[in-house]
């Protein structure tokens, strides 16, 4: 993760959002990553969501865990405050900020090593809180900073680069969010930049846990034949299952949908996903439809991708806590101590 | 050897022994606060197992007219109720005392010594006529002792029955019952026994400012009143009563009278890695977070300790020491995290370290906590121990300044970082080896990458040897200039110079005190030092520099402080002879002087009769 600024140039024909910034303003430091690594296409979705959806840099801010997918947030929002913390224990982190300061936006960077392996309990137990952020997961099947193990969500039969097949089953990383509660589960892939940029604005405006799966091949160790994290087993394999559109508060929806096929989903802060389902019988809103038929898509060995399931209650950590609606750390401390009058009161029934 | 047949008017000590499950706790509870009530200064030690029904557990009560409140081994009475530690308790008692048993099935001769005097009271039995249910016959049996003990040691009876009209006032049918019992048993001894024994009570008026309260419950408003707004915790014994007390005062003081909502947050974390996480997160936001735990939760956290360490996030853990490695004995007590805590985590670390010793300083340090986290950003520690933590202490009254305003640290304002030209976290422009702080969500300027990898003093990632030796340089530097911000040690001593001082920490000093002033009596002079925080200030090692030879009692077997104090300060380590005891029981006076007996001997011998 070596330090490199990059220079700034400002094309005068770049877009302005209504912050007056442009996507420039979103970036971070020139990428360490591999040449043709999949996490450096999920950052410049993330750029692409942040400058779509005028989301201040001061407002964000991003966590991860540790390896390749957790050095992403020194590579956008330069502007925001960002927490590399330790490995698998990003959604404490996450926790404890949002506990602290709900008025943020969090987006935590994960990889299937942290998240699914180290991180797991951590990882579990974020969705069962429903901590308020966007979670994405780079998921490629394999640790590459130390060079190429497979990871917990490698495939039966998925080989190494030097040809060994992965023999334990794979902790699906989709299946796990549906089944403990999570409010919004997606799975999307690098390479498609048209269906992952809508699904991340959209777990940015869900209020409760958005958990994001992208397919994010490994260029160095995961990406021969015989990988299914590669980027020529995704785009053969790959079904997108509902399509998202995402549409902010302040725009005209626009878009018509064949009567049927549609349905829209009001977020908390007033923006509409649309979903628009490509198999007519899908259900996003059915938590149990949604997981037996995960079940069904991937005995077949394909990969459903789209905005697989959302529950839009507005309910999250905070609500489950009662906390005041201003955040914690904006409280003066005024209101805090109770003073010595109360303590005296207080000690009168220590007597 | 104590003589109980002798008069011993407001000192002795007595053990019940029960079942637990079996509501003896509010029994005992009652007793000791019926003592405390009398103006007479009492503690109690509740010897509990780590179990919720059917194993046996002690309550031991010491009464002293001098203030003495260490644990006292010597028991002059004990209230025998479990016949399964029939053996071991009546072994207990002191020649000359007293037992006091469950007569309704006998007592096996086994048991039977004779140089006690036993009191049989039909307790089961007695309950067994007058109530209904199992469930009541058995909590009331805990009560009818409770009479007994009133008519044998002469308990002011008005008291007993006031603290119950407290207690059951809205449930009259609960006070009818409990009165019941209490004259149960006290008629029995009227009638029965002689009565008072010569161990008895006669009110005082000693604890006019007094106040009786556990550490935790202390350690836990100290974070309510230091403006705390995060808790994470993961339940373990013995610490779990301090994030209860929190809960439990926050939802007194701390809910929006006009919504109903809360102005805090307390998190069960799925674990104590969790748990550590959470508090951090929440620092690195700016609030005011801590959690409670219990060595085995401390060894989980080493993780986030040093992220914290390294990455500078003000952080506060209570750590309520229990015994052993691994799983330990959960529910005894001791000093044996010392070492842990002050070096926690991997490569170069080294933090601040509380050590109180009763809820008063609790309390007090709870707050100094918060302040010195945040000032000093760096993770701080409060050592609390089981004794400390769970068992109820008799404090001066707490006091509380309404002038007093956190210590912040240094936190740079939107205006602030608006006129500089460009922030750097971990740049230490004043000398003081602290940088400024931003927080997230202020101002973008202030933005930067909070990380546990090699940076340098601009905050970017490193691999550069003189740019993270530089940083790993101040850092040492600043937990070091916290020694004279941490409470300075307590130090007693007569205005003629000793040769001899006795070094300790936390829960050991009651035990201590007693003991000098035992020595004192002899004609022997000890100095001590109570040390109350780490990194050590420079009174610690003058005062180790001032005597020839220094006694350090702590309750741990590795002498984790005589180490410190090797490691930490200049003083030679053959000047520093240890008296550990690490059974897990509190500390008493005896440990200290059979510690102390074969140096003192010698030095006797040397000056002459």
């Amino acid at each position: 993760m070596s330090y490199i600024t990059k220079p700034v140039a400002r094309h005068p024909k770049m877009p302005v959002n209504a912050l007056g910034l442009t996507p420039r303003d979103y970036e971070g430091s020139m990428s360490t990553l591999c040449a043709g690594c999949g996490h450096d296409s999920v950052t410049a979705a993330l750029i692409q969501a942040l400058f779509e959806l005028d989301v201040e840099p001061r407002r964000l801010a991003k966590l991860s865990g540790i390896g390749c997918s957790s050095k992403t947030p020194t590579y956008f929002a330069h502007d925001a405050h960002g927490f590399n913390s330790v490995h698998g224990r990003m959604p404490s982190i996450a926790a404890g900020a949002n506990a602290a300061n709900k008025d943020l936006l969090y987006v935590g960077i994960s990889g299937d090593g942290d998240s699914l392996s180290i991180g797991l309990g951590q990882f579990c137990h974020v969705i069962r809180r429903n901590v308020n952020m966007l979670y994405v997961l780079e998921n490629n099947g394999v640790y590459g900073l130390t060079k190429g193990q497979f990871s917990a969500s490698a495939d039966v039969g998925s080989t190494s680069k030097g040809g060994v097949a992965n023999r334990q089953g794979p902790i699906d990383s989709v299946k796990l969010a549906l089944s403990l509660g999570a409010t919004f589960v997606a799975r999307s892939f690098s390479g498609d930049k048209a269906q992952l940029v809508p699904i991340l604005k959209a777990g940015m405006a869900h209020t409760g846990f958005a958990f994001v799966d992208v397919i994010s091949p490994c260029v160095t160790f995961n990406d021969h034949k015989g990988s299914t994290k590669s980027y020529a087993h995704t785009r053969e394999h790959m079904h997108e299952v509902i399509e998202t559109d995402f549409v902010p508060l302040r725009a005209e929806i626009k878009t018509d949908y064949a009567e049927g096929s549609a349905k829209a989903v009001t977020m908390h802060d007033g923006s509409v996903v649309k979903l628009r389902k490509v198999d007519e019988s899908y259900d996003a809103s059915n938590r149990r439809w949604v997981i037996d038929f995960l079940a069904e898509v991937a005995a077949g060995g394909e990969i459903a991708t789209g905005l697989l399931y959302l529950e839009e209650s507005g309910e999250d950590m905070h609500g489950f806590a009662n906390t005041v609606d201003a955040p914690l750390v904006s409280l003066p401390y005024g209101t805090l101590c109770p003073g010595s009058a109360a303590l005296t009161e207080l000690q009168k029934e220590w007597r | 050897m104590d003589q109980p047949s002798a008069s011993r008017v407001n000192d002795f000590a007595l053990k019940i022994a029960t079942v637990n499950g079996t509501g003896s706790a509010s029994a005992n509870g009652l007793l000791l606060q019926a003592l405390f009530r009398m103006g007479i200064p009492v503690s109690g030690k509740n010897v509990f197992p780590s179990n919720i029904q059917g194993l046996p557990t002690w309550y031991e009560v010491r009464v002293n007219k001098d203030g003495y409140t260490a644990r006292s081994p010597h028991f002059h009475l004990i209230v025998a109720m479990n016949p399964e530690s029939y053996a071991r308790d009546i072994d207990e008692v002191v020649s000359g005392g007293w037992v006091v048993y469950d007569s309704s099935k006998g007592l096996d001769e086994e048991f039977r010594r004779d140089d006690v005097t036993f009191i049989g009271v039909p307790l089961a039995s007695m309950c067994v006529e007058h109530f209904q249910g199992a469930r009541t016959r058995i909590l009331m049996k805990n009560i009818t002792y409770v009479g007994a003990l009133v008519a044998l040691l002469d308990i002011d009876m008005d008291v007993v029955r006031g603290m119950l009209e407290e207690k059951f006032s809205y449930k009259r049918h609960l006070m009818d019952a409990n009165y019941q019992a209490i004259d149960l048993g006290y008629n029995y001894i009227k009638e029965h026994y002689e009565h008072p024994l010569p161990i008895r009570l006669e009110a005082m008026n000693e604890n006019g400012d007094a106040v009786m309260i556990t550490g935790n419950a202390a350690a836990a408003l100290g974070c309510v009143y230091a403006g705390a707004t995060v808790g994470a915790w993961y339940p373990i014994t013995p610490s779990t009563s301090l994030m209860d007390a929190f809960t439990e005062y926050c939802k007194r003081f701390r809910v929006d009278p006009e919504t109903g909502k809360n102005n805090f947050m307390v998190i069960q974390a799925e674990d104590e890695l969790a748990a550590a996480g959470m508090v951090i997160g929440a620092a690195w936001m700016g609030a005011r977070s801590f959690t409670p735990t219990s060595g085995p939760g401390m060894s989980l956290m080493t993780e986030f300790i040093g992220l914290a360490y390294y990455a500078e996030v003000p952080s506060v853990f209570f750590d309520v020491q229990r015994t052993g490695p691994s799983t330990g004995m959960p529910t005894r007590t001791q000093q044996g995290d010392l070492m842990l805590c002050a070096y926690a985590s991997h490569g170069d670390t080294k933090h601040i370290l509380l050590f109180p010793s009763d809820p008063k300083e609790c309390f007090e340090f709870a707050v100094k906590a918060f302040d010195l986290a945040e000032h000093f950003q760096t993770p701080t520690f409060v050592l609390l121990d089981l004794d400390i933590g769970m068992n109820d202490w008799l404090i001066p009254k707490l006091k509380w300044d309404d002038a007093y305003v956190p210590d912040r640290g240094k936190v740079l304002t939107a205006e602030e970082l608006e006129e500089l030209q460009k922030f750097y976290r971990y740049q230490d422009v004043d000398g003081d080896y602290i940088a400024a702080r931003t927080l997230p969500g202020v101002h973008p300027k202030g933005a930067y990458l909070t990380r546990g990898s090699g940076h340098d003093k601009y905050g970017r990632y490193t691999e550069d040897s003189e740019a993270y030796v530089e940083v790993m340089d101040r850092l040492l530097k600043k937990v070091e200039s916290a020694a004279d911000h941490v409470p300075a040690p307590q130090v007693l001593r007569e205005d003629a110079p000793a040769s001899y001082g006795i070094v300790s920490l936390g829960g050991c000093h009651w035990a201590v005190l007693e003991a000098r002033d035992d020595l004192a009596a002899r004609g022997i002079q000890v100095d001590y030092m109570r040390v109350r925080g780490f990194p050590f200030n420079q009174t610690v090692g003058d005062f180790l520099a001032e005597h020839d030879r220094v006694f350090v009692v702590e309750q741990n077997r590795d002498e984790q402080l005589r180490k410190l104090l090797v490691n930490e300060t200049d003083c030679v380590k053959e000047k520093l002879v240890s008296i550990t005891y690490y059974g897990g029981q509190p500390l008493s006076k005896g440990h200290v002087l059979e510690g102390l007996a074969p140096h003192l001997e010698k030095t006797l011998m040397a000056v002459g009769p």
